[in-house]
């Protein structure tokens, strides 16, 4: 790993994420459900955010509000300035393109593909050239610690580990600002999930602003700052 | 950039081909039932086409030379041609040559395979100018005027079992075959191959009693593209007070022909069309149920920066891939099916290798690309229509 550690004082105070007073309403049949009660945050470029809450407390709904998978109901959502309320399909999709990785609890790769073409697959949506890409996924590769020899093997074929790194891969692809994971080690052993911490506190410490959501109050140890969700609410 | 522009772009990059090679592999059972579909189609739809299209080779072939000549006949209630009508026609533009035909038939009997057999032959008297330009000798040559030669047609010849040097006896009078022509297939001037042909005075000494005049007159035009108006014109010159004579343009035969067999073919087509149907439905139920086995794919794309154009592309690519391997594998069956069937119904493939042929085998391969396109479009739109969030939750 490359990344050096950004002290606290270097880092900006410059808000990536902002959300005002958003709330999300499900509706199923007449019942109305409140995913998310008026909240208000802002988190900081460069910024190591655990969002906290146990199941069903609407951690994840902030997550995919955050990487523009889901719209609020009232509010806004600014994501490095901008609104997010005021973009159509192809403008929310340009948006996780170039400043979104995520990284998922289940790893979700394409199982058809291989390792390095899970990589290359945001690349390819950016248009970048073949010869680029593969360039580009092997360096992402060796980023996420992935032994190269993996590179040419299907999801099958790895261990929950490697897949994460080959996840955490595909997420820096287009070396976005901003790298969302759910629950990130939820699908790993203990020793396997401290690892892949380590990798994004590392990514972290090289600029990329991080935000975890878990339920496992260990993952707060990595972060700077906490936020902490129950019931659609923030309380602290 | 135009869809040419991005399917090139789409399969030079790629990682998009790879991509539609492999989903279409995962499932190859499914791939390979419908891609028989569209094999089928195109079969179908290519055969039906190069069956009407060489029918109508096969029938116009044997009409020969039909295109360029006027037939001026009688008109009803008239019993021949005249000599004054004759000069009227000449007075005519676009004429070429003016070939005044009389005829009359006779029964004749012969041995085949050891049983008595009657034919109907027709003797014709035409000038031996006008007839060489109407027929091609095989054998011998043509009758010298005023002699008591004469020139049989192929079947004649075949029938009668005669060669140059024999004779054929008409109504008691024997005649010398000095020549033979060539089998030319059906006319509608004159009948050639069950023809004898003689000069005019051995004619006279066969029919003494024949009306005074011509049964019919053949016009050789010199610009075909003309030759309606030629027939106007020979029309209005001779039918002033009243109607006199008709006049028969032969290429009308084959316009009609063409229409006709146009008409046959696109109904073959029809019939044909109706598995390319099935195999379109085929099609979009294989991409429908991959489009729901791959939606938490579509959704992982989707978050990882795919957006809806790149998902329809996606699966129109693979809709694409599948259309043109099966179209190719179905024209090339047409081609060595067809090869095989025309050499066996037809006697004879080279109906199959005409420039005409040739285009059914190519519209059967575009209608089964535009099928497999067609078929994959409704599952495209709505895999690109899907939310992301609601398509990564989906197991």
């Amino acid at each position: 790993m490359n990344g050096a550690y950004m002290p606290e004082s270097q880092r900006s105070t410059h808000p990536i994420v902002q959300l005002q007073d958003v709330s999300r309403i499900y509706t199923l049949g007449k019942n109305r459900i409140y995913a998310l009660k008026g909240v208000s945050i802002a988190i900081k470029e460069g910024d190591f955010v655990t969002i906290m809450g146990s199941s069903g407390s609407g951690k994840s709904t902030l997550l995919n509000m955050i990487g523009c998978l889901d719209l609020p109901t009232s509010g806004r959502v600014k994501v490095n300035n901008v609104d997010l309320s005021k973009l159509d399909d192809d403008g929310l999709t340009a948006i996780r393109r170039n400043n979104i990785g995520f990284i998922f609890q289940q790893f979700n790769l394409i199982p058809t593909l291989t390792a390095i073409e899970n990589v290359e697959i945001p690349m390819i949506f950016n248009g970048e050239s073949p010869r680029k890409r593969r360039k580009k996924a092997l360096m992402m590769l060796k980023k996420a610690d992935l032994p190269l020899e993996y590179a040419r093997h299907k999801p099958n074929e790895m261990s929950g580990g490697q897949q994460q790194r080959v996840a955490i891969a595909r997420a820096l692809a287009n070396r976005p600002p901003i790298l969302l994971a759910d629950e990130p080690t939820g699908n790993l052993d203990t020793k396997t999930g401290h690892n892949i911490m380590k990798l994004l506190e590392e990514l972290n410490s090289s600029g990329t602003t991080v935000i975890v959501v878990t339920h496992d109050p260990e993952l707060e140890n990595y972060s700077h700052t906490t936020i902490r969700i129950q019931d659609g609410e923030i309380i602290g | 950039m135009n869809i040419t522009e991005e399917i090139i772009s789409m399969l030079s990059n790629n990682m998009y081909a790879e991509l539609a090679k492999r989903n279409l592999k995962r499932q190859s059972i499914r791939t390979i039932l419908a891609a028989i579909g569209i094999i089928i189609g195109v079969i179908a739809i290519s055969s039906m086409g190069i069956l009407g299209n060489s029918l109508k080779l096969s029938v116009t072939d044997s009409f020969a030379d039909i295109g360029d000549k006027l037939i001026v006949s009688p008109a009803p209630g008239e019993d021949s041609i005249t000599h004054r009508q004759i000069d009227q026609m000449e007075k005519v533009g676009n004429i070429e040559s003016i070939i005044p035909v009389s005829s009359s038939g006779e029964i004749i009997e012969y041995r085949k395979s050891g049983a008595e057999v009657q034919s109907y032959i027709s003797v014709y008297d035409i000038e031996k100018e006008g007839l060489e330009k109407l027929v091609e000798l095989e054998d011998g040559r043509f009758f010298k005027p005023g002699s008591t030669d004469c020139v049989v047609g192929s079947s004649v010849a075949e029938n009668l079992e005669l060669a140059t040097g024999k004779k054929i006896e008409i109504d008691e009078t024997k005649l010398r075959v000095v020549g033979i022509l060539k089998e030319r297939g059906l006319g509608f001037d004159i009948n050639t191959d069950s023809g004898v042909f003689t000069s005019s005075e051995m004619y006279e000494k066969l029919y003494p009693d024949a009306d005074e005049g011509y049964d019919q007159v053949i016009v050789v035009v010199k610009d075909i593209d003309e030759i309606d108006s030629t027939a106007d014109e020979i029309e209005e010159r001779i039918n002033k007070k009243e109607e006199l004579v008709t006049v028969f343009a032969t290429n009308s035969i084959t316009e009609n022909l063409d229409q006709v067999f146009g008409s046959i073919s696109l109904f073959l087509m029809g019939i044909g069309s109706i598995s390319l149907l099935v195999a379109g439905v085929s099609i979009l139920n294989v991409m429908l149920m991959s489009t729901m086995e791959r939606t938490k794919e579509i959704g992982i794309m989707k978050a990882v920066g795919a957006s809806r154009k790149d998902i329809l592309k996606m699966f129109l690519l693979e809709a694409l891939f599948l259309g043109l391997i099966a179209s190719s594998a179905g024209a090339l069956l047409t081609l060595g099916g067809g090869y095989i069937i025309m050499a066996l119904v037809f006697k004879n493939a080279s109906y199959l290798l005409t420039l005409s042929s040739m285009f059914y085998v190519m519209e059967g391969f575009f209608f089964g690309i535009a099928t497999s396109l067609i078929g994959g479009m409704y599952p495209a739109w709505k895999a690109s229509r899907m939310k992301p969030l609601d398509a990564l939750r989906y197991e």
